[in-house]
């Protein structure tokens, strides 16, 4: 190589400007501050708070049950969801006609009836089918069982919010398989693989990072959106909260404690968002691991000469 | 006499009303390096993506190794083979996409390890020892671990020609293979695939590389509008055609 080497240049004539100044940003500052001071006092004076209230009941037996409901019927009707999510895609992207149909109406139906009075038609199944059999259709019944002791509350809300949540992760799913270019399963099915291989291996790994944030948004607000099962009188954090201050009249101290077990487990979480999107992530990070980084470091400059 | 790996009999195919192929003959003995060439459009890709049963045809029969591609023919009828059976018959044709269509989520050791994993179940050690060894066949052990987005586009196509040869493919298909390469990026390709012809690959290639197809391919096809207008030793037809459309192709390529 002759000429002048651009690169030496670049450190003899570093740039020494006055840094732009940004005034705005200190007023906002101040601003904030002093609202956050206010904030602080008063929370920390005013007595309506009852902070020794919020200790005592934090911990406390019907507070910890209601949160122990809260996450089983979150985990299981994400499970449901999630499931159910998947095979609704599947299904809505299936070259059979019949299938595309019946998630389209399923996903139309669950999306498009309040949960609230889905909720209810689950609880109140019975009325319209006091027993439900296993049989064949038009034929004779081989057993069957009464639905008041079928369906429980529990089963009840499981089914409400899975089942309404399946639609919401249809079409999540669905939006994530899209986005993996076609090219993806082509290739997949020129190795050989099968559909459902190519889909196991190759697209659903990649839809993954588009599926999950919009997922963690769901799970989050599964997380408060079970407090609804308080309609078919089935309790959890917020419900037990409730019932506490009913009775002892501590409204403010009582939806503290219930909004701080809900921040906590939004927190959790987020963070475990944030391991799952980094295992998805593979391959896509523009920041590579330090190992990664160091064989790239090294490299460069063999690959510049 | 010997079987033809490829036989193409009569192949119709159409994108709703537009005609793609319109009766496409074509014979690809083994071992033969047939080059593909045309303008856009002419339905060279399509009549590649046949071939492994890609695209469906509309009409006429495509035989590899004697089998129809997609059916099976019983007294006169044809039935749809099922998919697990299309699966079945595309383990012996490699397919290089111009895109390359690597799998992003895995390093290029994973990627070349996917079919012998996934469809012939083969133990990882193995799988990986063999991926290894394909890799350094395309110059490119030292990026085993390395990530497609980590690659450039040559290095890319070259695991993509890895990942094709793992299944131990009798044809190997390759779709404008070097079409989205930066031009100092081609020959690394072009010198793969050269070796590959010369360890005796079937090997039909859709290409615009008019300078490989004159050395490494025993026969050069010119496609257009659907139609093969012209076919034979590459020298020849790049010397002498003898159709006014090759001519005229010929001359803006050249």
């Amino acid at each position: 190589m002759t000429g002048p080497a651009v690169g030496t240049t670049k450190h003899e004539h570093p740039i020494e400007a006055v840094p732009l100044r940004h005034p705005g940003r200190w007023v906002a500052v101040a601003v904030l501050a002093v609202l956050a001071a206010m904030l602080v006092h008063t929370v920390l004076t005013n007595e309506g708070f009852r902070w020794d209230v919020v200790g005592r009941y934090l911990f406390s037996t019907p507070i910890l049950n209601g949160l122990a409901n809260t996450l089983l019927l979150t985990v299981l009707s994400m499970v449901i969801g999630v499931v159910g999510g998947i095979g609704l895609a599947v299904m809505r992207l299936s070259p059979n006609p019949v299938l595309t149909g019946a998630a389209a109406v399923y996903i139309w139906l669950f999306r498009g009836t309040p949960l609230i009075a889905q909720l209810l038609f689950w609880n109140y199944l019975s009325a319209l089918y006091p027993r439900l059999g296993l049989g064949i259709p038009f034929g004779p019944v081989f057993v069957s069982a009464d639905v008041n002791s079928l369906i429980t509350p529990f089963a009840a809300c499981l089914l409400g919010l899975g089942l309404n949540e399946a639609a919401y992760m249809a079409e999540i799913v669905r939006g994530g398989l899209q986005s993996v270019d076609r090219g993806q399963s082509e290739a997949a099915g020129a190795l050989g693989l099968s559909r459902v291989q190519a889909l196991r291996r190759v697209v659903l790994p990649q839809a993954m990072r588009v599926i999950i944030p919009p997922t963690g948004n769901e799970t989050i607000s599964m997380l408060k959106t079970t407090s609804l099962v308080v309609v078919i009188g089935y309790f959890e954090l917020l419900t037990s909260a409730q019932r506490i201050y009913s009775t002892n009249f501590q409204t403010i101290p009582l939806l503290i404690v219930a909004a701080a077990w809900y921040l906590a487990l939004t927190s959790v979480l987020s963070v475990g968002q944030g391991f799952i999107e980094r295992k998805y992530g593979r391959g896509f990070n523009p920041t590579p691991s330090a190992g990664a980084r160091m064989f790239f470091l090294r490299r460069n400059p063999e690959q510049a000469a | 006499m010997t079987e033809p790996m490829v036989e193409a009999l009569d192949i119709y195919k159409s994108f709703g009303s537009v005609e793609v192929l319109r009766g496409i003959n074509l014979t690809v003995m083994p071992g033969e390096v047939a080059c593909v060439i045309g303008p856009s459009g002419s339905g060279k890709s399509t009549f590649l993506r046949c071939v492994n049963h890609l695209e469906t045809i509309d009409a006429g029969r495509m035989r590899v190794e004697g089998d129809l591609i997609g059916y099976r023919e019983s007294g006169g009828k044809l039935y749809e083979l099922r998919e697990s059976e299309v699966a079945h018959q595309r383990r012996d044709i490699g397919m290089v996409f111009q895109r390359f269509n690597l799998f992003p989520h895995m390093t290029a050791a994973e990627n070349v390890m996917e079919a012998p994993r996934t469809v012939r179940r083969e133990s990882k050690t193995k799988a990986r020892e063999r991926a290894v060894a394909l890799l350094e066949r395309v110059g490119l052990v030292e990026k085993c671990d390395s990530y497609p987005a980590q690659l450039s586009g040559g290095q890319q196509q070259r695991v993509a020609i890895a990942r094709a040869l793992a299944m131990e493919p009798k044809l190997m298909l390759f779709d404008e293979p070097t079409s989205a390469l930066d031009p100092e990026l081609v020959g690394e390709v072009l010198d793969v695939m050269r070796g590959l012809a010369r360890d005796g690959m079937t090997m039909i290639v859709v290409t615009h590389e008019m300078g490989f197809a004159r050395e490494v391919g025993d026969t050069l096809v010119f496609m257009d509008e659907g139609r093969i207008v012209e076919a034979g030793n590459p020298r020849d037809v790049l010397t002498n055609p003898r159709e006014e459309r090759t001519k005229a192709f010929l001359s803006k390529v050249l």
